[in-house]
């Protein structure tokens, strides 16, 4: 194992996060971000589920027959969302209901998948744990931001407290109501991509056609 | 028929699966680069969504639902927490089957959609749109136009966007934003321009 243990749980943060480089699982992460709370425990359910199916899927590695493999991992992925859901709609019955079908789209959520298909196939149970757990943190990272982002100057509170006063309250802040609509969660999350290239140069793309500068003389 | 009509219409323009509910959005994003790609995915996602959303109808109503099984004998039996696991059996095992009647029958649509049969069955539109049917208790005929139109929605969205990234190709983007950064940022303005819809009542 060229990669340390830590390593494999802090390199999905930002070298290699899975929403902003990989481009997994962007469907659930614009979808609940619009309050801090709801993204907290859509970043939680999502780091179980990443974590143990990738745990249970290597446990299984070498007896799943290849051509099946998709299927095997499907249901091992749905058996454990269905435990997620049965317990967020016992105890947090409120948050499962904004959630909505969310919970269930953890099942074709790209990053459990990927992980299982891209590491959990080929690594031991434990290595691949730490995998599943550090992707999920990663997405959870991600959506917690942009949550963070939509909820305080959309609505001027986070996790349901009041930071900023608004107007409607008495206070001063005139909430953006832009943010709190979907399309608000596309820009934050292209502007955070940008952010994070800016950061780590080695990120961008390349352009598909350049335009050629010319000097005029 | 009215109620049927306006279902659709909603499911297309205000509903939009892509724009409105970021479903599909990984494949949305991926496969968004050249209009004719766009088109072959947008229309076997539509095939897919009007074959899975009816048979995932036809699983709650008569497996799954609080007294579904009455036809059985087990007129008490609540199986709906075996939902989720069935839908996404029901919908690997339809693409498998279509993939292969297409593969047999109608070769060149095989050919031409190839790849993208596959990647469907992940391709979070599809669970979506059954598990909208669900929370929406949409009966047969519902389910049908609901499928078939969120489908037909879904490939609007990717051939439009597909449009737009083969002109922006050669626009000047900053560094950073180059590539994934600029299309969410125009998928954002499409979502916008969708938006314009949700004041249609119908």
């Amino acid at each position: 194992m060229a990669q340390t243990r830590r390593q494999m749980l802090v390199d999905p943060l930002v070298d290699n996060n899975p929403i902003t480089l990989q481009v997994l699982g962007i469907c659930s992460a614009l979808a609940v971000t619009s309050s801090l709370q709801v993204s907290f425990v859509m970043a939680i359910a999502v780091t179980l589920v990443t974590g143990f199916s990738s745990m249970f899927i290597s446990m299984l590695r070498n007896h799943i027959p290849g051509s099946i493999r998709i299927i095997v991992q499907m249901v091992i992925i749905a058996s454990l969302v269905i435990i997620v859901d049965q317990v967020l709609k016992a105890y947090a019955f409120e948050i499962s209901k904004t959630l909505s079908v969310f919970v269930g789209l953890i099942i074709t959520n790209c990053i459990v998948m990927g992980r299982a298909e891209a590491f959990a196939m080929k690594n031991p149970p434990v290595a691949s744990f730490i995998d599943g757990v550090g992707n999920g943190l990663g997405y959870g990272l991600i959506l917690m931001l942009v949550g963070f982002i939509r909820e305080l100057f959309g609505a001027g509170s986070l996790f349901g407290f009041n930071i900023l006063q608004t107007v409607n309250n008495g206070g001063w802040y005139v909430p953006n109501g832009m943010l709190l609509l979907p399309p608000s969660a596309f820009f934050i999350i292209g502007l955070l991509i940008w952010a994070f290239r800016t950061w780590k140069p080695e990120q961008v793309e390349e352009p598909e056609y350049k335009i050629q500068v010319v000097d005029a003389h | 028929m009215e109620h049927l009509v306006s279902l659709a219409v909603k499911a297309i323009f205000v509903e939009n699966l892509a724009l409105s509910f970021f479903l599909g959005m990984c494949t949305f994003i991926a496969v968004s680069k050249k209009i004719s790609t766009a088109i072959g995915l947008g229309i076997s996602v539509m095939i897919v969504q009007s074959i899975t959303v009816p048979a995932n109808n036809i699983i709650l109503n008569y497996l799954l639902a609080p007294g579904a099984l009455a036809w059985a004998g087990f007129s008490d039996v609540d199986l709906t927490f075996l939902g989720l696991i069935s839908y996404i059996g029901v919908i690997a095992a339809l693409v498998q089957i279509l993939e292969m009647v297409l593969d047999k029958y109608f070769p060149p649509l095989y050919n031409a959609l190839g790849v993208f049969l596959p990647l469907i069955t992940v391709n979070c539109a599809i669970l979506g749109g059954s598990l909208f049917m669900v929370e929406r208790d949409y009966d047969f005929t519902e389910s049908v136009t609901y499928g078939l139109s969120s489908g037909f929605g879904w490939a609007l969205a990717i051939t439009a966007m597909a449009g737009v990234r083969e002109k922006l190709k050669y626009s000047d983007i900053p560094e950073g934003l180059q590539g994934l950064g600029i299309t969410f940022i125009t998928a954002g303005l499409m979502a916008l321009a969708f938006m314009s819809f949700s004041g249609v009542k119908l």
